[in-house]
């Protein structure tokens, strides 16, 4: 078989099951790659050796025992927002950095019980609110295709591992491109659910109406199957829907032909760097010639996505942010007057600089005298883009274009203007208003060599079809294979 | 919409975030670039639209009403700032 | 306050909003128990706390509870309401903010009547006891005046936590226990007119929702408190004045107190020359008075915006009526058909309809007894037995005396076995476990009613030979002679004779 860090789920589950290695070793081969590579990336918030080899060693006895399943013995590594109990859950804030969660989320629990090994917590934009990275208390993360570049955001820790290979497999969220946006920035396989598939029980939330735990893998095989044991019904959350559940791996090898690809008008205007659109128009070609017919398609209200997602998760956010108060966890202020200032001079020093930015714009959408104008607005704007999203749909099976305007960006390049920032996520950012499933895979490279990402968004619980897509693609392309430097 | 430095101290304050008076007008500023470029929503068309507050159209699942939850306090507490006596402590309320 | 308010010319007008705490067994959006009593904190779980990642899921009781009470007060029930976050910063809130109900509530309208004058209001009370309220009603013939109040809405919320203000080190405590807990807030049009309209008001709200069982009225744990909205403005005025909303009254008498007080302070205050400003105030028992809180002086801009957490909670006529079919007879259709079936009065009707408790037990009487004796039932369950149950500080349902032994004793009474007396006497024995019923007691202790004509008549005649001084004064006019003569028959058969009987054939004798 292939080196470790190369291997495909399948193909580590099945050396384990052939003891070729153990969970251990699997489990210390990640580690050490992690300890050697993760002081260039700043991936990882936290690990944890003891805690991650004693889940190993629990798994090797599974094994042992002839009880594991797919998963069993796969090393894992969260996002720094899913509650993994014992585990520290900073979110990327100060206000968070001595929290150490008392209990698991449900997605944690799940993949627990599929018996993967935790390898630790990862770094990203402060409570998710970012596009590259660059708003953690704990550092900017680094690109491992090119340290001087960002990784995207808010997943950006989640993508860097993969990247890097310091996991075999990770999880992220996407509230409005966070797993896809920072997949194409580093040529990984994200994918988002539909709203609802995962539960978001034990996610911290950052917008609820639009977060999704979401799966980054090498491949659309591997998200596939970590898929699978991601979703499910949770009592627990009342969004979480009741569904038969699904092996999202069932379908992948279905051959495209016929399949009709959707390809929006705004998604290819203004705004598109000449590289990215180059490397999505060979990619279409690749999938013309598999079989897919591509058809034009209108979404007319994309370009208020934008702002409309920056009303309402901004409005969600100053709401759900309310919590981190200095009294029940987290961070507390060390002086202060009385309880206001107590509240106040903790947020202040707990926060970082977008999110009280955000918690700002969002107390003032929801206040007085401007709800109406800016919140409902924004919400009526939702539903027409889910609309359009609807008609699309009726003259195609998926909707392709590009995940990002631009590749990945140096650092600090948007760092002043939060607008130019928010710009990353144009083409992201309606699937999330509408709750649909989307997916970003490498379908090439552009400046500086950097990866870039094909979006592939697909009616409400068409994930089947859309990595049906993607895995047809990635058999007759071999863009996600390519390795950066550090994992080669 | 343009938010004034009055209003700004307002929301700072509804929201519990410290703002030293230094960093009023950077902020306002900051804000209003912002919402110079949310406020292209204002001009769409949507009368007759129902807002849209999920992204899933169902209704509210309903729970048994059955006790589920054990004590935890221990656990709980020892991730707390100031506690005593099973109470969580804060700067005394004025009533 | 500096002059004496001069009552005559203002108008007060009052608004009530409740908070009923609904009788389920977990809070509203948790599994966490609500009983009361706990260790500080030892029933506020992960979700109640608010650690981060938590979410809320729906208790179905809740919803159930407020079915009920829409049903009940004639409102309707939204087909689809919406939960909504109200946010705002205190230390017992531990979200910073609290799931409430605010564009959609779940019951819309509705009424309530209720009976206002002297004492009148304290008949769907239960505060007092049922003989001593109707030797009140008794001194009041004409029927108090009914009021007919509107509710606005009632909206289910979550309770908030409680802040222990007793001194740790200077700081505030804060226990969560009751953070979670479901909540029914009721609210009415401005439709009171007196403080007396108020507390009538709630205490038939009191009464209703005990009556329903959504709430266990418990006030001295906090289940039914009552914010009122107080206002004054010159009779004639068409617009309100500036109202001030007077929180957490949990009982009867504080919110007399408090509302009497408030209306005094504002009508001072205006006649002073003074502005009322928009505010929200305590009560403080000890002083009398109200006071404004500081802690909600900057709260009023509560943010409201629809829960992304929780789905519109839908509703169908299906399940309205369902759980119509399981209501029980509402008091005021019980009362009608108490006067209507049993010929009782309206105020009879009304004492027995204070409790589903006290109600059944009278039914069950009259089920045993036979609807004939409706009215002797009622004055029994009124009367005796109410003033028993009062003496020994007894609930209704842990009464020695069943319905079933009280109408043995009605029965006897009906048929003339025993005389109301002897029946006391049956009542105490019962009371005290002597006896499984009236013919028991009556059996053991000898005490069945001398009835027969030839006794009856031998009695008189011993009577009066024996008498002769009280037949002469009888017969120089004087009355009183009569009713010694009677006091001695009965006496010789230690209460036994039928009075009735003895009377008559002591007048026939005396006459003849």
């Amino acid at each position: 078989m292939k080196q470790m860090h190369t291997a495909s789920l399948a193909e580590l589950s099945a050396a384990l099951h052939a003891k070729q290695f153990s969970a251990v070793e699997l489990a210390q081969f990640f580690l050490s790659r992690t300890e050697k590579f993760d002081g260039d990336l700043n991936a990882f918030i936290s690990t944890d050796a003891d805690k991650t080899l004693a889940m190993a060693r629990a798994a090797d006895e599974r094994i042992a025992r002839g009880e594991a399943g797919a998963l069993t013995g796969i090393p894992v590594a969260y996002k720094d927002l899913f509650c993994v109990d014992g585990w520290r859950a900073t979110c990327g804030s100060r206000i968070l950095e001595n929290f150490v969660a008392p209990y698991d989320a449900h997605v944690v629990a799940q993949l627990n019980a599929a018996g993967m090994v935790t390898l630790g917590k990862l770094n990203m934009d402060e409570f998710a609110m970012g596009s590259s990275n660059e708003n953690s208390y704990y550092g900017a993360v680094k690109n491992p295709w090119d340290l001087s570049r960002v990784p995207g955001g808010s997943s950006g820790g989640t993508a860097a591992v993969v990247a890097a290979r310091l996991a075999p497999v990770a999880l992220g969220t996407d509230t409005g491109g966070s797993i896809r946006q920072p997949a194409a920035f580093c040529g990984l396989t994200g994918l988002k659910p539909t709203y609802g598939r995962v539960s978001r029980y034990g996610m911290v939330a950052y917008a609820s109406s639009l977060d999704q735990a979401s799966p980054m893998a090498k491949s659309a095989e591997d998200c596939a199957l970590l898929l699978t044991a991601m979703t499910g019904f949770d009592a627990r959350d009342s969004t979480s829907l009741q569904r038969e559940t699904e092996d999202f791996s069932a379908r992948l090898n279905e051959p495209l032909k016929g399949l009709r690809i959707g390809l929006p008008r705004e998604y290819f205007a203004d705004g598109l760097d000449d590289d990215v659109r180059l490397a999505i128009e060979s990619a279409l070609t690749e999938l013309r010639a598999l079989g897919a017919i591509t058809v034009e398609v209108t979404l007319p209200n994309a370009a208020l996505s934008l702002p409309a997602y920056y009303v309402i998760a901004p409005a969600e956010a100053s709401s759900n942010l309310s919590r981190f108060d200095g009294v029940r966890y987290g961070y507390r202020a060390p002086e202060y007057k009385d309880l206001n200032d107590m509240y106040a001079k903790t947020r202040a020093q707990g926060f970082g600089e977008e999110v009280k930015r955000r918690i700002l714009m969002g107390t003032y959408v929801l206040s007085h005298g401007y709800y109406d104008a800016f919140y409902l607005k924004a919400q009526k704007i939702r539903r027409l883009i889910a609309n359009d999203f609807r008609a699309a749909f009726e003259q195609c099976d998926v909707i392709v274009g590009p995940t990002t305007p631009t590749v990945a960006f140096p650092l600090g390049d948007k760092t002043d203007d939060p607008v130019q920032m928010y710009l990353a996520d144009i083409y992201t950012i309606s699937s999330n208003l509408a709750g649909l499933p989307a997916m970003s895979i490498p379908c090439g490279v552009g400046q500086h060599d950097m990866p870039v990402g094909l979006q592939i968004i697909g009616p409400w619980f068409s994930e089947s079809k859309m990595l049906n897509v993607a895995h047809q693609y990635q058999q007759a392309s071999d863009w996600h294979t390519r390795l950066p430097e550090m994992a080669r | 919409m343009s938010l004034s430095p009055a209003e700004l101290i307002r929301i700072a304050q509804l929201a519990r975030i410290d703002l030293p008076s230094a960093e009023i007008e950077p902020t306002c500023a900051q804000l209003n670039h912002i919402f110079g470029f949310i406020e292209q929503l204002r001009a769409a068309p949507t009368d007759g639209i129902a807002p849209m507050s999920h992204a899933v159209e169902l209704s509210q699942r309903l729970r048994d009403d059955v006790v589920t939850e054990t004590n935890q306090r221990e656990k709980f507490q020892a991730i707390a700032p100031d506690t005593e006596g099973g109470l969580y402590l804060v700067p005394k309320v004025m009533e | 306050m500096n002059s004496v308010a001069n009552f005559a010319k203002w108008e007060v007008v009052i608004g009530l909003e409740t908070h009923a705490q609904l009788r389920t067994q977990s809070k509203i959006f948790s599994g966490s128990s609500i009983a009361f009593g706990a260790a500080p904190n030892a029933q506020a779980s992960a979700v109640d706390i608010a650690l981060p990642g938590v979410l809320p899921v729906l208790n179905r009781e809740a919803v159930v509870c407020a079915i009920k009470f829409g049903l009940a007060v004639g409102g309707t029930v939204a087909p689809r309401s919406i939960f909504a976050r109200k946010n705002y910063f205190y230390p017992d809130l531990p979200k910073a903010y609290q799931i409430s109900q605010f564009e959609l509530p779940v019951v819309v309208g509705g009424s309530l009547d209720v009976s206002v004058g002297a004492g009148a209001e304290s008949r769907l009370s239960t505060a007092e006891p049922l003989h001593r309220r109707e030797a009140v009603l008794r001194e009041t013939p004409v029927p108090p005046p009914s009021k007919h109040i509107r509710l606005t809405r009632a909206h289910l919320e979550e309770d908030a936590g409680k802040s222990l203000h007793e001194d740790f080190h200077g700081k505030t405590g804060i226990d969560l226990n009751r953070a979670g807990t479901p909540l029914l807030e009721i609210v009415t049009e401005p439709d009171m007119r007196s403080t007396a309209e108020a507390v009538a008001y709630a205490k038939a709200l009191h009464a209703l929702v005990r009556w329903i069982g959504i709430c266990d009225g418990n006030m001295a744990e906090g289940s039914f408190r009552c914010d009122a909205n107080v206002s004054v403005r010159p009779f004639g005025q068409a617009e309100f004045g500036t109202r001030r909303e007077i929180k957490n009254l949990n009982s009867f008498r504080f919110m007399q107190q408090a509302i009497d007080y408030e209306i005094a302070w504002q009508i001072a205050e205006i006649e002073d020359g003074r502005k009322i400003t928009q505010a929200t105030v305590l009560f403080d028992p000890d002083t009398g008075e109200t006071r404004s809180m500081r802690s909600k002086e900057d709260a009023h801009d509560y943010r409201y915006f629809p829960d992304p957490d929780l789905l519109p909670l839908d509703i169908s006529p299906e399940w309205v009526a369902e759980i119509g079919a399981q209501m029980p007879e509402l008091p005021q259709a019980m009362q009608a058909r108490f006067c209507a079936q049993h010929e009782l009065s309206a105020y009879d009707a009304a004492c027995l309809t204070a409790s589903p408790e006290l109600a059944a037990y009278y039914e069950n009487t009259v089920r045993e007894a036979g609807i004939a004796q409706a009215k002797i039932c009622a004055n029994w369950v009124m009367g005796e037995l109410s003033a028993r149950l009062s003496r020994d500080e007894t609930d209704i349902a842990q009464s020695p005396v069943s319905p079933l032994m009280l109408a043995s004793i009605v029965r006897r009474i009906a048929d003339q076995t025993i005389s109301n007396k002897i029946a006391k006497e049956i009542f105490d024995a019962l009371w005290q476990g002597e006896g499984a019923d009236a013919d028991t007691v009556i059996d053991a202790r000898g005490l069945r009613q001398i009835s027969d004509v030839g006794a009856i008549e031998a009695l008189v005649e011993e009577v009066l030979a024996a008498n002769q001084k009280s037949v002469e004064e009888f017969r120089a006019g004087k009355e009183k002679a009569f009713n010694a003569l009677v006091g001695q028959a009965m006496k010789a058969t230690k209460g036994k004779a039928n009075p009735q009987q003895v009377t008559d054939l002591l007048r026939k004798k005396l006459s003849a």
